[in-house]
Parts: structure tokens; C-alpha cells; sequence
């Protein structure tokens, strides 16, 4: 099944995979996979515990390379051997772990790998007021309120740091957001926190790739999903395709479940009247 | 498109706000948040403590004698300090330098050479140790302990080798009658007069490079690519900080580090023993963990090795000053190391209090 694009035909995907994949010596951590991503558009990326999102995720950020199919973007074939290359081409990603050093202060964690200086080199010099400032009006657009930037990025809560790296990535330009499940670790307020920080994103225009494994945050922000089961893509549909119920029978391993219904049936105590059959997942 | 969430409005939020939320940590705790301030109170209580039971510490001349102890293991605290707010550790560096010393003093001599030629070859085989060390690491990703325990080991080897070869012995012939001699001792090994105070020149390099790093350190790029490659390696590769090559550069200073004081022996001693220099890596090591340099690393200072090795070059002296017997030196060296560990971590726990 290819990306269905009738809903969105105008706007050019800034993303394409096609077939991709990748293997680990004998290991299929991914295959064939297919997945389009639009500005102004939030892809969910959604799938169990080793359903190769994560190989997924580090195959567009730069972190692997596909060992085949096509990764395109901006139409172009492109094979991203660092991170900085995917970044200088715009596409930027808040990692699980958030890719910030907890010892560091938050401004300088803000500007690390990108660090604005001033004066000629050998007293070539970060320039401290200006990305203070910088950090100061950023974090105060997204409003997040912090007490001091001197203090270590790991000292925030999860979703103060989670907003402070989804702000820096805006800020150094992305037109693609990759979080790998920036909601995984939190709790309700702080999702409902960060799923506003993304949507903000969303209407700045920005391709965001939401990976994640809460069926429910992802329909609230999503426009397209993707499921991933062991490797492959199970579902793609666009929002109106599908509803949250089927979205969350195939990410539950619904799937798995209702041909494992039969047997479940004859073991006692297990109620196996609200799961689907299989004839109701396929669509 | 109802159930989507609608964006924040900045604006709103930014106003509300109260301004100047940068500037309210007070003085003192952002004093006391920095990593030299345990070893600053430590050194301070030493000196007193010394001032008090050895009143011949007292003289200006012990000082410059403390100074200039503390200034050879200094020269080499510093950059292994570096290298461990970086996150490794380099047990190659105290035979490093002997390698160094060794290098130029045969390179010149056997070829018969200015012995500025010598210097130079000991620079570039200094660097290229560093360099072996970081490659080999940031390539087969081992543990820093392992990686340098073996070139420490292969450096050892080499050096007893190489000079047995060359002079049938295991010093170097005495090179103080050949060309260039007396100006590389002085550059390396002189004694200056400040002030109506005499000192070793080694004082002052070190300071100067102290001073240099702790530039580097907080106001370079270089200095916040350290401290995140310490801190968080993965987080600071995928944030685009060049990880291998921050690494690297920072062995092969610890390499310039080694050569520098390798030139300071070789010149003021005129001749090397090849055995020596075991056991040094771990002092350079307590020196800068006393300082207050993290031993798993994102967390310390170029200073506080700075300290660190002042601490150091005060109890070895004031031990002799005291007139106490020197056995106990290594002893005292321990409960300094202890004492410092408590109170840097003690002083770290009152900065973070919020």
C-alpha cells in the first residue's frame, strides 16, 4: 500500500522513504517500509516495543544508513552519514533521551553543536549575552518559564526539558521534527504540555514525525499514521481513514490478539468479548 | 481537524511573565557551584596548616619551591584534567613524558643534532602517542582505562628497549655540552627572578596555561564541546559536536603536556632514566580529581587541577619543612585525596540545594 496523497496532492512531502530498509548482520531490524512527510503535517509513527520505530527514526535523522530502498528528500536521493548532515539539510530530531547533557547549563545545552561566537580566531569567543538572550525570548515564545538558564538542563522536569529541546529545534531552522516519544515519560498535564508544543510546531509550518506508542496523543495532533509491527508497516492511512478504535486495535497488537482469541476463549478468566475479530482490523 | 490541540499564544504568556529571571541565583551560591571552590578551601587549609606546625614554610623561598613542585605535576594535571572532564582517562601519561625526554635527548645525541631538533622530534612522537590513544578509542570504542593501559604498558617496553639500544644503558649520555643546549634550558628549565623571588620558569608556563585553558574551557567552543562529550557523548554527537575529534585533541593534549615536561626534565637534569616515570599518571590523576574534576566526567575546571597540584606540591614540601619523616608522604597524599572527595561532593550537594 503507498502513501495516499489525494488529501494533501498540492503540498510536495519534504521526506519520502520508499522501500526502505535496514539490516543488522542477519537481523531485519526493518523492512520496506514507506512513508511520505508534509510540511504543516504531523506523521505519526506508531508500533509496539522493538517494532523497528526507533532504526526507523535513526535511519531519517542520520544516525544509520538504510541498507535499501530510497530515502529522498526534497525529492533527491540522499544517504546521511552523520547527524549534521540531516541537520544542515533541515531536519532535526528530539530524541528519547532528548540528546541534552544533563550537567550543562540550559543555555549552553540550547546552542551545543551550534554555538554562536564572535571575534577573529584564536580569541574567537562563544558569545554569551546574545545566546542567553536568544535562549531567554525562544523558551518565553514557547512558554516555558525557567528561574535561572545557569542551572543544569538536569535539574528540569521531563517536560520542561522535553519543550526546551522541541524549541531548540525550531529555532536552528528544522523543517522536519523527529520526536521519538516525547511523551513516553510523563505525566498527563506534561503530555497535554508538550502534544500543544507540537502542534505549535505543526502550525509553524514545520513536517513533524511523532513517534510514539499512546494511540490517544497521537489522534489528538496526528494527520497521518503509520503503524510498525516487527519491522514492516502494518497501516498508513490518512485521519479520515481511520478511527482512534482501529488505530488503537492495531497498535494494542489487535491483530495478534484476535487470532489468539480462539485460545484465550478457552482459558479462564480472561474476557475476550472486547476484542475484534480479525475480520473487523482489516481495512 | 477539531480534536487537534491549538497553539500556545506566546504572546500571552510572555507578558505575564516576570522579567529577569536570569540574573536572581545569588553571588555566593554561584560561587560555591563552581568545581575549584572545594579544592580552594582545601588548599587554604594546608597552607595554613603548614604556615602553623613549619615556620620555615613561612619563607618566600619554601614558597617558590612548593611552586615549582607543584608546577611539574601541574604542567601535566592540567591537560589529564581536561581529559577527564572530557570523560577518559590517559594511564599513558606518566611514562609519556619519559618517552618524550627520552626521544629528544637520543634524537639529538646518536644524530649529533642542535638539540632543538631533538625538542621537535619529541613533540611530534608526544603527539603522536596522544593521537595513537584518542584513535585508537574513539575506533574501537574500549573503555579509555584499557586503551591506555596498553600504550602505558608498550611505552614502558619501549623505553627501556630503545635506550638500551642506543646507549648500551638505561640513562641517556648527559647532552648539557651540546649546541642549542643552554637556549632550550632556558626556555624549558631556567631559573627567573620576579621581584627580588627566584623561581623556576616552569611556574610561569604553567600558570600561563592554566590561565589559557580556563579560557578555552568556559568562553571557546572548544571548552563546551568538552565538557558535553564528558557529560553526555551520544546526546552531544546527535546534537552535531565532532565527539572523535574532540577526543582525540584532548589525548594529544595530554601528549603537549608530556612533552613539555619531558623538555623541563631533560634539560634540567641533562640526562633521562628510562624507567621512570611509573606511577606519575595516577598522581596527575588525584590531582585533578582533588580539583574537582569528575571522574566520570562533563563536571570540573582547568584550575582545580591547578589547586589540586599546589595541595600536592605543599604537603611534599611542608612534610620536609616540618621535619616530619617523608615515609609518610603518600599517606598524607591519600587523606587529602579522601578529604578532598567529601568536601567537593559536600560543597557540589549545598550549591544544588534549591
Amino acid at each position: 500500500m503507498t502513501v495516499n496523497e489525494t488529501t494533501v496532492a498540492d503540498t510536495k512531502p519534504i521526506i519520502e522513504l520508499h522501500n526502505v530498509g535496514k539490516l543488522y548482520g542477519n537481523v531485519r531490524a526493518l523492512g520496506e517500509v514507506d512513508l511520505a512527510v508534509k510540511p504543516g503535517q504531523v506523521t505519526c509513527v506508531l508500533g509496539d516495543n522493538g517494532a523497528g520505530k526507533s532504526t526507523l527514526i535513526k535511519i531519517i535523522s542520520g544516525l544509520h544508513q538504510h541498507t535499501q530502498g530510497e530515502y529522498r528528500v526534497d525529492g533527491e536521493p540522499v544517504r546521511f552519514s552523520t547527524p549534521r548532515e540531516a541537520l544542515d539539510m533541515g531536519i532535526a530530531t528530539v530524541y528519547q533521551d532528548l540528546a541534552v547533557v544533563p550537567l550543562m547549563p540550559v543555555w549552553r545545552n540550547f546552542f551545543l553543536g551550534s554555538e554562536l561566537t564572535r571575534g577573529l580566531w584564536p580569541l574567537r569567543r562563544l558569545d554569551i549575552e546574545k545566546m542567553k538572550k536568544i535562549v531567554d525570548e525562544e523558551l518565553c515564545a514557547m512558554g516555558i518559564e525557567l528561574d535561572d538558564l545557569e542551572q543544569p538542563i538536569g535539574t528540569l522536569s521531563g517536560g520542561q526539558r522535553q519543550s526546551v529541546a522541541i524549541a531548540r529545534a525550531v529555532y536552528f531552522g528544522a523543517r522536519v521534527l523527529i520526536l521519538d516519544e516525547p511523551t513516553a515519560a510523563l505525566g498527563v498535564k506534561q503530555s497535554g504540555v508538550v502534544l500543544k508544543y507540537i502542534a505549535a510546531a505543526r502550525d509553524k509550518g514545520l513536517g513533524v514525525i511523532f513517534i510514539t506508542h499512546n494511540p490517544h496523543h497521537a489522534y489528538m495532533v496526528g494527520d497521518h499514521f503509520a503503524v510498525l509491527r516487527l519491522g514492516a508497516m502494518e497501516l498508513s492511512a490518512d485521519r479520515r481513514q481511520v478511527s482512534l478504535e482501529e488505530l488503537t486495535n492495531h497498535m494494542a497488537g489487535g491483530g495478534e490478539l484476535a487470532a489468539l482469541k480462539h485460545e484465550l476463549a478457552q482459558v479462564r478468566g480472561v474476557d475476550v468479548e472486547e476484542l475484534p475479530e480479525e475480520a473487523d482490523l482489516s481495512l | 481537524m477539531s480534536a487537534h490541540t491549538t497553539t500556545p499564544s506566546p504572546s500571552a504568556r510572555s507578558a505575564t511573565r516576570v522579567q529577569n529571571r536570569t540574573a536572581q541565583r545569588s553571588l555566593m551560591r554561584r560561587f560555591l557551584a563552581r568545581p575549584e571552590v572545594g579544592a580552594m578551601i582545601g588548599a587554604i587549609a594546608v597552607y595554613a596548616f603548614f604556615w602553623t606546625v613549619a615556620p620555615s614554610f613561612r619563607a618566600v623561598d619554601s614558597l617558590s619551591t612548593v611552586l615549582y613542585q607543584a608546577s611539574t605535576l601541574g604542567l601535566m594535571a592540567l591537560p589529564v584534567g581536561l581529559l577527564m572532564i572530557g570523560g577518559e582517562f590517559d594511564l599513558s601519561a606518566g611514562v609519556a613524558v619519559i618517552t618524550s625526554s627520552l626521544t629528544a635527548s637520543m634524537f639529538a645525541y646518536q644524530l649529533s643534532m642542535n638539540v632543538w631538533m631533538g625538542v621537535i622530534a619529541a613533540l611530534l612522537v608526544s603527539l603522536a602517542v596522544g593521537f595513537f590513544n584518542g584513535y585508537v578509542l574513539v575506533k574501537t570504542k574500549l573503555p579509555s582505562f584499557l586503551v591506555t593501559l596498553g600504550s602505558f604498558l608498550m611505552l614502558q617496553g619501549l623505553n627501556l628497549a630503545i635506550t638500551k639500544i642506543f646507549t648500551g644503558n638505561v640513562a641517556t649520555n648527559d647532552i648539557s655540552d651540546m649546541q642549542g643546549f643552554n637556549s632550550a634550558k632556558a626556555v624549558f628549565a631556567s631559573d627567573i627572578t620576579i621581584v627580588g623571588i627566584s623561581m623556576k620558569v616552569t611556574v610561569l608556563w604553567w600558570l600561563l596555561f592554566v590561565a589559557i585553558a580556563t579560557w578555552v574551557l568556559l568562553r571557546a567552543k572548544f571548552g563546551n564541546w568538552v565538557f558535553a562529550v564528558g557529560g553526555q557523548n551520544e546526546s552531544a554527537r546527535a546534537v552535531g559536536v565532532p565527539v572523535s575529534v574532540t577526543k582525540i585533541v584532548l589525548f594529544m593534549l595530554v601528549g603537549l603536556g608530556a612533552w613539555f615536561v619531558g623538555m623541563h626534565q631533560l634539560f634540567e637534569y641533562n640526562t633521562v632514566q628510562s624507567g621512570e616515570g611509573i606511577g606519575n599518571e595516577l598522581l596527575y590523576i588525584v590531582a585533578a580529581v582533588i580539583g574537582g574534576c569528575l571522574l566520570t566526567g562533563g563536571y570540573g575546571s582547568a584550575i582545580g587541577p591547578a589547586f589540586g597540584a599546589f595541595i600536592f606540591g605543599m604537603v611534599t614540601q611542608g612534610i620536609v619543612f616540618a621535619g616530619w619523616n617523608p615515609d609518610w608522604f603518600k599517606f598524607f597524599l591519600g587523606v587529602m585525596l579522601l578529604g578532598a572527595m567529601l568536601l567537593n561532593t559536600w560543597v557540589r550537594r549545598q550549591a544544588s540545594r534549591r
